[in-house]
Protein backbone atom coordinates (compact mmCIF):
# COMPACT_ATOMS: atom_id res chain seq x y z
CA UNK A 1 0.00 0.00 0.00
CA UNK A 2 3.04 2.55 0.96
CA UNK A 3 4.53 1.25 -2.19
CA UNK A 4 1.87 2.41 -4.43
CA UNK A 5 1.63 5.56 -2.83
CA UNK A 6 5.31 6.57 -2.59
CA UNK A 7 5.21 5.57 -6.66
CA UNK A 8 1.87 7.46 -7.34
CA UNK A 9 3.05 10.78 -5.25
CA UNK A 10 6.50 10.35 -7.28
CA UNK A 11 5.43 10.10 -10.19
CA UNK A 12 3.06 13.16 -10.20
CA UNK A 13 5.69 14.38 -8.33
CA UNK A 14 8.12 14.66 -11.28
CA UNK A 15 5.32 15.43 -13.52
CA UNK A 16 4.29 18.57 -11.65
CA UNK A 17 8.58 19.73 -11.91
CA UNK A 18 8.41 19.37 -15.59
CA UNK A 19 5.21 21.03 -16.12
CA UNK A 20 6.67 23.80 -14.40
CA UNK A 21 9.17 24.59 -17.45
CA UNK A 22 6.75 23.84 -19.97
CA UNK A 23 3.69 25.64 -19.29
CA UNK A 24 3.26 28.89 -21.24
CA UNK A 25 1.07 30.30 -18.15
CA UNK A 26 2.21 31.81 -14.85
CA UNK A 27 -0.58 30.81 -12.94
CA UNK A 28 -0.18 27.24 -14.38
CA UNK A 29 3.42 27.06 -13.71
CA UNK A 30 2.82 28.29 -9.97
CA UNK A 31 0.53 25.72 -9.55
CA UNK A 32 2.45 23.00 -10.95
CA UNK A 33 4.99 23.68 -8.86
CA UNK A 34 2.85 23.70 -5.90
CA UNK A 35 2.01 20.15 -6.54
CA UNK A 36 5.13 19.09 -7.14
CA UNK A 37 5.94 20.16 -4.14
CA UNK A 38 2.73 18.92 -2.19
CA UNK A 39 3.75 15.60 -3.23
CA UNK A 40 7.03 15.97 -1.92
CA UNK A 41 5.25 16.99 1.41
CA UNK A 42 3.43 13.80 0.79
CA UNK A 43 6.59 11.68 0.13
CA UNK A 44 8.15 13.00 3.37
CA UNK A 45 4.29 12.03 4.96
CA UNK A 46 4.56 8.50 4.13
CA UNK A 47 8.17 7.98 4.99
CA UNK A 48 7.18 7.71 8.58
CA UNK A 49 7.51 11.83 9.22
CA UNK A 50 3.86 13.04 9.87
CA UNK A 51 4.62 16.08 11.26
CA UNK A 52 7.53 17.49 8.97
CA UNK A 53 5.41 16.36 6.02
CA UNK A 54 2.38 18.12 6.62
CA UNK A 55 4.42 21.50 7.56
CA UNK A 56 5.77 21.34 4.42
CA UNK A 57 2.58 21.04 2.67
CA UNK A 58 1.04 23.84 4.72
CA UNK A 59 4.11 26.10 4.24
CA UNK A 60 4.34 25.15 0.29
CA UNK A 61 0.47 26.31 -0.06
CA UNK A 62 1.18 29.35 1.58
CA UNK A 63 4.36 30.28 -0.20
CA UNK A 64 2.65 29.44 -4.22
CA UNK A 65 -0.04 31.69 -2.63
CA UNK A 66 2.71 34.55 -2.08
CA UNK A 67 4.18 33.66 -5.36
CA UNK A 68 1.31 33.61 -7.58
CA UNK A 69 0.91 37.30 -6.62
CA UNK A 70 4.50 38.06 -7.57
CA UNK A 71 4.14 36.10 -10.68
CA UNK A 72 1.18 38.32 -12.07
CA UNK A 73 2.93 41.61 -10.74
CA UNK A 74 6.14 41.24 -12.05
CA UNK A 75 6.11 38.53 -15.42
CA UNK A 76 5.16 40.20 -18.58
CA UNK A 77 2.64 37.42 -19.53
CA UNK A 78 1.02 36.07 -16.64
CA UNK A 79 -1.75 34.99 -18.32
CA UNK A 80 0.36 32.63 -20.80
CA UNK A 81 -1.83 34.12 -23.89
CA UNK A 82 0.99 35.14 -25.74
CA UNK A 83 3.06 31.91 -26.44
CA UNK A 84 6.58 33.40 -26.05
CA UNK A 85 10.16 31.38 -25.30
CA UNK A 86 11.47 32.87 -22.35
CA UNK A 87 14.81 30.85 -22.02
CA UNK A 88 18.63 31.23 -22.91
CA UNK A 89 21.19 28.72 -23.28
CA UNK A 90 18.78 26.22 -23.17
CA UNK A 91 21.05 23.24 -24.52
CA UNK A 92 23.69 23.39 -22.33
CA UNK A 93 21.26 23.61 -19.56
CA UNK A 94 19.84 20.36 -20.83
CA UNK A 95 23.29 19.11 -20.86
CA UNK A 96 24.08 20.41 -17.71
CA UNK A 97 21.14 18.90 -15.47
CA UNK A 98 21.14 15.45 -17.62
CA UNK A 99 24.62 15.00 -16.77
CA UNK A 100 23.40 15.95 -13.11
CA UNK A 101 21.26 13.49 -13.07
CA UNK A 102 23.05 10.62 -14.73
CA UNK A 103 25.95 11.12 -11.98
CA UNK A 104 23.40 10.89 -9.05
CA UNK A 105 21.45 7.74 -10.37
CA UNK A 106 25.08 6.34 -10.82
CA UNK A 107 25.75 6.89 -7.51
CA UNK A 108 22.76 5.37 -5.97
CA UNK A 109 23.06 2.63 -7.49
CA UNK A 110 27.08 1.89 -7.42
CA UNK A 111 27.61 3.51 -3.76
CA UNK A 112 27.58 0.28 -1.26
CA UNK A 113 25.07 2.05 0.96
CA UNK A 114 25.54 1.06 5.11
CA UNK A 115 22.54 -1.21 6.35
CA UNK A 116 19.82 0.48 7.94
CA UNK A 117 20.94 0.77 11.90
CA UNK A 118 17.96 1.25 13.98
CA UNK A 119 14.39 1.35 14.11
CA UNK A 120 12.75 4.55 13.53
CA UNK A 121 11.43 5.92 17.35
CA UNK A 122 7.77 5.62 18.28
CA UNK A 123 6.87 9.43 17.78
CA UNK A 124 9.25 11.18 15.48
CA UNK A 125 7.93 14.53 16.33
CA UNK A 126 9.39 13.85 19.48
CA UNK A 127 12.47 13.00 18.00
CA UNK A 128 12.84 15.78 15.90
CA UNK A 129 12.10 18.57 18.84
CA UNK A 130 14.65 16.65 21.11
CA UNK A 131 16.98 16.94 18.26
CA UNK A 132 16.24 20.65 17.82
CA UNK A 133 16.16 21.48 21.80
CA UNK A 134 19.43 19.12 22.41
CA UNK A 135 22.70 18.16 20.28
CA UNK A 136 21.28 19.99 17.33
CA UNK A 137 20.67 23.80 19.64
CA UNK A 138 23.59 25.24 17.57
CA UNK A 139 21.53 25.00 14.52
CA UNK A 140 18.46 26.19 15.64
CA UNK A 141 19.96 29.30 16.79
CA UNK A 142 21.61 29.52 13.88
CA UNK A 143 18.25 29.20 11.78
CA UNK A 144 16.76 31.69 13.71
CA UNK A 145 19.55 34.43 13.33
CA UNK A 146 19.44 33.60 9.19
CA UNK A 147 15.83 33.88 9.44
CA UNK A 148 15.75 37.31 11.91
CA UNK A 149 18.44 38.72 9.58
CA UNK A 150 16.17 37.97 6.35
CA UNK A 151 12.86 39.89 7.39
CA UNK A 152 15.67 42.71 8.43
CA UNK A 153 17.52 42.96 5.08
CA UNK A 154 13.94 41.82 3.00
CA UNK A 155 12.48 44.67 4.46
CA UNK A 156 15.11 47.09 4.06
CA UNK A 157 15.49 46.18 0.62
CA UNK A 158 11.88 46.36 -0.75
CA UNK A 159 11.54 49.13 1.35
CA UNK A 160 10.92 52.51 -1.60
CA UNK A 161 12.99 55.36 1.02
CA UNK A 162 15.99 54.71 3.48
CA UNK A 163 17.09 56.32 5.91
CA UNK A 164 19.75 58.06 3.93
CA UNK A 165 16.64 59.47 1.62
CA UNK A 166 15.30 60.74 4.88
CA UNK A 167 17.87 62.02 7.03
CA UNK A 168 20.49 63.19 4.25
CA UNK A 169 23.79 61.75 3.32
CA UNK A 170 24.93 62.87 6.88
CA UNK A 171 21.90 61.46 8.30
CA UNK A 172 21.70 65.19 10.04
CA UNK A 173 19.01 66.30 8.45
CA UNK A 174 16.00 67.88 10.83
CA UNK A 175 13.10 67.43 10.36
CA UNK A 176 13.58 64.73 8.13
CA UNK A 177 12.21 65.14 4.34
CA UNK A 178 9.17 62.99 3.90
CA UNK A 179 6.71 62.80 1.24
CA UNK A 180 3.71 63.87 3.70
CA UNK A 181 4.16 65.42 6.72
CA UNK A 182 3.07 64.53 9.96
CA UNK A 183 3.44 63.68 13.46
CA UNK A 184 3.26 66.43 16.45
CA UNK A 185 3.82 70.04 15.56
CA UNK A 186 4.47 69.57 11.47
CA UNK B 1 9.59 1.10 -2.80
CA UNK B 2 13.01 1.16 -2.38
CA UNK B 3 15.88 3.30 -1.34
CA UNK B 4 16.84 3.85 -4.54
CA UNK B 5 14.24 4.84 -6.41
CA UNK B 6 13.01 7.38 -3.82
CA UNK B 7 16.48 8.71 -4.35
CA UNK B 8 16.04 8.68 -8.39
CA UNK B 9 13.04 10.82 -7.47
CA UNK B 10 14.75 13.07 -5.76
CA UNK B 11 17.67 13.58 -8.15
CA UNK B 12 14.97 13.90 -10.92
CA UNK B 13 13.06 16.85 -8.79
CA UNK B 14 17.28 18.14 -8.22
CA UNK B 15 17.86 17.84 -11.98
CA UNK B 16 14.45 19.59 -13.39
CA UNK B 17 15.38 22.56 -10.95
CA UNK B 18 18.63 22.49 -12.18
CA UNK B 19 17.27 23.01 -15.29
CA UNK B 20 14.85 25.58 -14.55
CA UNK B 21 17.19 27.78 -12.63
CA UNK B 22 20.23 27.47 -15.10
CA UNK B 23 17.85 28.07 -18.73
CA UNK B 24 15.22 30.40 -17.55
CA UNK B 25 15.70 34.40 -18.08
CA UNK B 26 12.64 35.16 -15.66
CA UNK B 27 14.31 35.78 -12.35
CA UNK B 28 10.83 34.38 -10.38
CA UNK B 29 11.20 30.92 -12.92
CA UNK B 30 14.43 31.01 -11.62
CA UNK B 31 13.35 31.07 -8.05
CA UNK B 32 10.89 28.56 -8.79
CA UNK B 33 13.69 26.11 -10.63
CA UNK B 34 16.02 26.73 -6.87
CA UNK B 35 12.81 25.72 -5.18
CA UNK B 36 12.85 22.58 -6.95
CA UNK B 37 16.13 21.71 -6.06
CA UNK B 38 15.63 22.03 -2.07
CA UNK B 39 12.01 20.06 -2.81
CA UNK B 40 15.24 17.13 -4.29
CA UNK B 41 17.11 17.40 -1.04
CA UNK B 42 13.93 17.30 1.00
CA UNK B 43 13.07 14.07 -0.53
CA UNK B 44 16.37 12.62 -0.19
CA UNK B 45 16.93 13.54 3.41
CA UNK B 46 13.90 11.54 4.63
CA UNK B 47 15.07 8.96 1.99
CA UNK B 48 18.25 8.55 4.21
CA UNK B 49 16.79 9.34 7.12
CA UNK B 50 13.43 6.54 6.89
CA UNK B 51 15.89 3.49 5.04
CA UNK B 52 19.70 4.27 6.51
CA UNK B 53 19.63 6.03 9.80
CA UNK B 54 16.08 5.96 11.52
CA UNK B 55 16.98 6.07 15.03
CA UNK B 56 19.13 9.22 14.98
CA UNK B 57 17.40 12.63 14.31
CA UNK B 58 19.88 14.07 11.70
CA UNK B 59 17.92 13.37 8.82
CA UNK B 60 15.27 15.17 10.05
CA UNK B 61 17.17 18.25 11.34
CA UNK B 62 18.43 18.29 7.39
CA UNK B 63 15.21 18.52 6.72
CA UNK B 64 13.99 21.40 8.75
CA UNK B 65 17.55 23.08 7.66
CA UNK B 66 16.39 22.91 3.65
CA UNK B 67 12.47 23.85 4.37
CA UNK B 68 14.28 26.98 6.33
CA UNK B 69 16.42 27.73 3.01
CA UNK B 70 13.16 27.75 1.11
CA UNK B 71 11.48 29.86 2.61
CA UNK B 72 14.62 32.76 3.36
CA UNK B 73 15.11 32.17 -0.62
CA UNK B 74 11.73 33.24 -1.43
CA UNK B 75 11.66 36.17 0.82
CA UNK B 76 15.56 37.36 -0.45
CA UNK B 77 14.65 36.18 -3.79
CA UNK B 78 11.23 38.50 -3.78
CA UNK B 79 12.97 41.34 -1.77
CA UNK B 80 15.46 41.81 -4.60
CA UNK B 81 13.61 41.69 -7.53
CA UNK B 82 11.46 43.85 -5.78
CA UNK B 83 14.53 46.47 -5.67
CA UNK B 84 15.66 45.98 -8.95
CA UNK B 85 11.91 46.13 -11.15
CA UNK B 86 12.10 49.57 -8.62
CA UNK B 87 15.69 50.76 -9.44
CA UNK B 88 15.57 49.98 -13.34
CA UNK B 89 12.14 48.24 -14.96
CA UNK B 90 14.36 45.07 -15.15
CA UNK B 91 12.82 41.44 -14.88
CA UNK B 92 14.46 39.16 -16.43
CA UNK B 93 18.05 38.03 -15.87
CA UNK B 94 19.77 39.49 -19.59
CA UNK B 95 18.81 42.58 -18.49
CA UNK B 96 20.66 43.08 -15.09
CA UNK B 97 24.20 42.55 -16.37
CA UNK B 98 25.73 45.10 -14.81
CA UNK B 99 28.40 43.64 -12.63
CA UNK B 100 29.02 40.94 -15.35
CA UNK B 101 32.89 40.91 -16.05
Amino acid sequence: MDAVVLWSLGVVALACAVAVFVCDSMARATFALLGSLVCVGGVVLVLGLPYLGVVIVLMMVMEMVVMAVFMIAYMMNPAGLMPMSMLHNQRGALALSAAVFASLTAAVFLVPWPHRRGSPPRDTTFQVGKALMGEQMLTMIVLGFVLLATMVAATVLALRRGRYDRLGDGLDRRPARDPAGGGVGR
Amino acid sequence: MTFESVFVLAAGLFSVGLFGALSQQSIVMIMMGIELMIGGIVVAAADFWHFLAPAAADGQVVIVAAVVAMAVEMAMGFAVTTALYRARQVDTTDMAQELKG
